[in-house]
């Protein structure tokens, strides 16, 4: 079955057209990247898909159901998105505890106390920050409270942008250990953006090159490990993640 | 020669129900004209060492030091007002969050010309090629268009780079910059950085860089301090990072994936071993 099929998507803010012909076809429990240029749209695609850039022409499909321009409840406890920006994403006066409860709430789902507990531990928070707010948190801290409000639901499909791009890397460690266990144990599909490629090689399957709105090649994850990419622009990316690799002893 | 940048024992807590917990805890070093990289895990008290240079700490955070000096001037002893003289015209820093740090009722382009005009005047046409030339220096291609836009309408990158952009065109002497590149792609991602370090280096600036990124602070950096819990647990030159013998650098550099991965999991710090008292 496809969890996410994207047919001919352009997408536009105002008269400005962002995307060209986006088209791809994402398998349920795959674990899907969408690299490329800063700016070429790659969190558009995303907020496209979640129901937060409504002026797109073209087919955005999630399990099989159509989507339509606006938002739609029923379509959250079925994907949910980490936002690149941790820091506008969270709310400044909610407590962490308020922030977890809320999804819960909204959905009328009970024993939220134990559930905003269990998945606070899922992601590496430890308790004291539960009556916190956002701005008593480091980045790194304040990006595993988003990813922990996007579990509440326990979704089928996360839309990842960057999730770990503001975390150090034995945080980022942590998570990527959490999002590959969490989609082995419940089948959960994954469209994540990233500009780290490595990451790419550790979480994902399959990936999308994207350069000036539109998907320059799509490839299997086995081609980006052993460097044989074919289009121009993903073998400048190649070139310049092997560009700074530490010599480790 | 004096240091650019002298710190002694420098200290940040926050009052708790318990009582005051420290989140930095005794920092010391001194910085010349040089590329210093402060790493070290979440949490670590690498950003409120960048903040508190810049007396940047909120209350009810709390900032000491035996010593605080730049170029000679002693920064606790300044007032606030002092403070905003020396902010962006001396010493500018890249915060960590791009877009809590740009104004959201100023286009782009505004705030960059406010930053250019912090410390001159300039004829306005001066001040428009100047905007727009800097944008293109970040690698932004389009600056006409992205200058009428306002923060929320640009891509995280482009945040990050606009941010670079309003700090370096005031030529300071100092720019701390708070994992200033975390939402680029590599490629811009590295010409971003040669942009700063052509600035750093061509004006004799310094640099103090703040990232997770252990490869990205080796290449772009001269030195390079380690923080764990507040405190500086190593201190090496740039070069020698990869050799590194102790335990955390070596945990925080197993941590990282590598582009032809195959590691079913990969190895997480165990923070247990070397927890200081
Ligand atoms: N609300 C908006 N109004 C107008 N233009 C916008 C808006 N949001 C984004 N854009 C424009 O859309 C383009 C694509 O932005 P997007 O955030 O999708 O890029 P991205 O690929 O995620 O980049 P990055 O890697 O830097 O996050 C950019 O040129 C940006 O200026
Ligand atoms: N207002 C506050 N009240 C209490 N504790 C705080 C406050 N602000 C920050 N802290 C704590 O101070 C510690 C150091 O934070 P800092 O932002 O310096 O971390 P960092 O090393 O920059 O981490 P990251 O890589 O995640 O950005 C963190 O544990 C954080 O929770
Ligand atoms: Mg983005
Ligand atoms: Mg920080």
């Amino acid at each position: 079955m496809t969890a996410i099929s994207l047919k001919n998507l352009d997408i536009s803010y105002g008269h400005t057209q962002i995307t060209h012909g986006v088209t791809l076809d994402i398998a349920a429990g795959a674990s899907f990247a969408l690299v490329g240029e800063s700016g070429s749209g790659k969190s558009t695609v995303l907020k496209a898909i979640a129901g937060l850039a409504p002026q797109w022409k073209g087919d955005i499909a999630v399990n099989g159901k159509p989507r339509s321009h606006g938002i739609d409840r029923g379509f959250s406890k079925m994907c949910q998105m980490v936002f690149q920006d941790p820091y506008g994403s969270l709310h400044p006066r909610k407590t962490i505890d308020t922030t977890l409860s809320e999804p819960l709430d909204i959905h009328g789902i009970g024993n939220q106390g134990k559930r905003v507990e269990e998945t606070m531990a899922a992601v590496g928070l430890d308790r004291r920050f539960r009556f916190r707010f956002p701005h008593q948190l480091s980045g790194g801290q304040r990006q595993r409270v988003a990813i922990a409000r996007a579990l509440m639901l326990e979704p089928r499909i996360l839309l990842l942008d960057e999730p770990t791009s503001a975390l150090d890397v034995s945080v980022q460690a942590e998570i990527l250990n959490l999002l590959k266990r969490l989609r082995r144990e419940q089948g959960l599909t994954y469209l994540m953006v990233t500009h780290n490629l490595p990451v790419v090689s550790f979480l994902c399957d399959r990936l999308a090159v994207m350069r000036g709105g539109r998907i320059v090649e799509v490839a299997d994850v086995a081609q980006l490990k052993a460097g044989t990419l074919v289009d121009p622009y993903s073998r400048e990316l190649l070139a310049a993640n092997k560009g700074h690799a530490l010599e480790s002893a | 020669m004096s240091a650019l940048l002298d710190v002694k024992n420098l200290r940040v807590s926050f009052p708790t129900p318990r009582g005051p917990v420290e989140v930095v805890r005794g920092v010391s070093f001194t910085l010349g004209r040089e590329r210093l990289g402060i790493v070290g895990e979440s949490g670590s008290g690498k950003s409120m060492t960048g903040r508190s240079i810049l007396k940047l700490v909120r209350a009810p955070g709390k900032v000491t030091a035996d010593r605080l000096s730049f170029d000679g001037i002693e920064l606790t002893a300044q007032s606030e007002r002092q403070m905003r003289a020396i902010r962006g015209a001396r010493i500018s820093m890249v915060m960590q969050d791009p877009k809590f740090s740009l104004n959201p009722v100023m286009t782009i382009g505004e705030q960059i010309a406010e930053a250019l005009l912090t410390h001159q005047t300039l004829p306005r046409s001066e001040i428009r090629a100047r905007v727009f030339a800097m944008l293109e220096s970040v690698r932004i291609n389009d600056p006409e268009r992205v200058a009428k836009l306002y923060p929320h309408e640009v891509s995280g990158g482009m945040g990050q780079r606009v941010m670079i952009a309003m700090m370096l065109i005031p030529e300071p002497d100092l720019l701390i910059a708070d994992e200033p590149t975390s939402a680029l792609d590599v490629s811009v991602q590295a010409q971003v950085l040669d942009i700063i370090n052509e600035q750093i280096v061509g004006k004799g600036m310094g640099l103090i860089l703040i990232s997770h990124d252990l490869n990205l602070v080796a290449s772009y950096c001269d030195r390079i301090l380690v923080m764990y819990r507040g405190e500086v647990v190593e201190a090496c030159k740039a070069s020698e990072l990869g050799q590194t013998k102790h335990p955390y650098t070596r945990g925080l550099l197993a941590a990282m994936p590598r582009i032809d991965e195959n590691r079913d999991e990969l190895p997480v710090l165990d923070r247990s071993a070397w927890a200081t008292a």
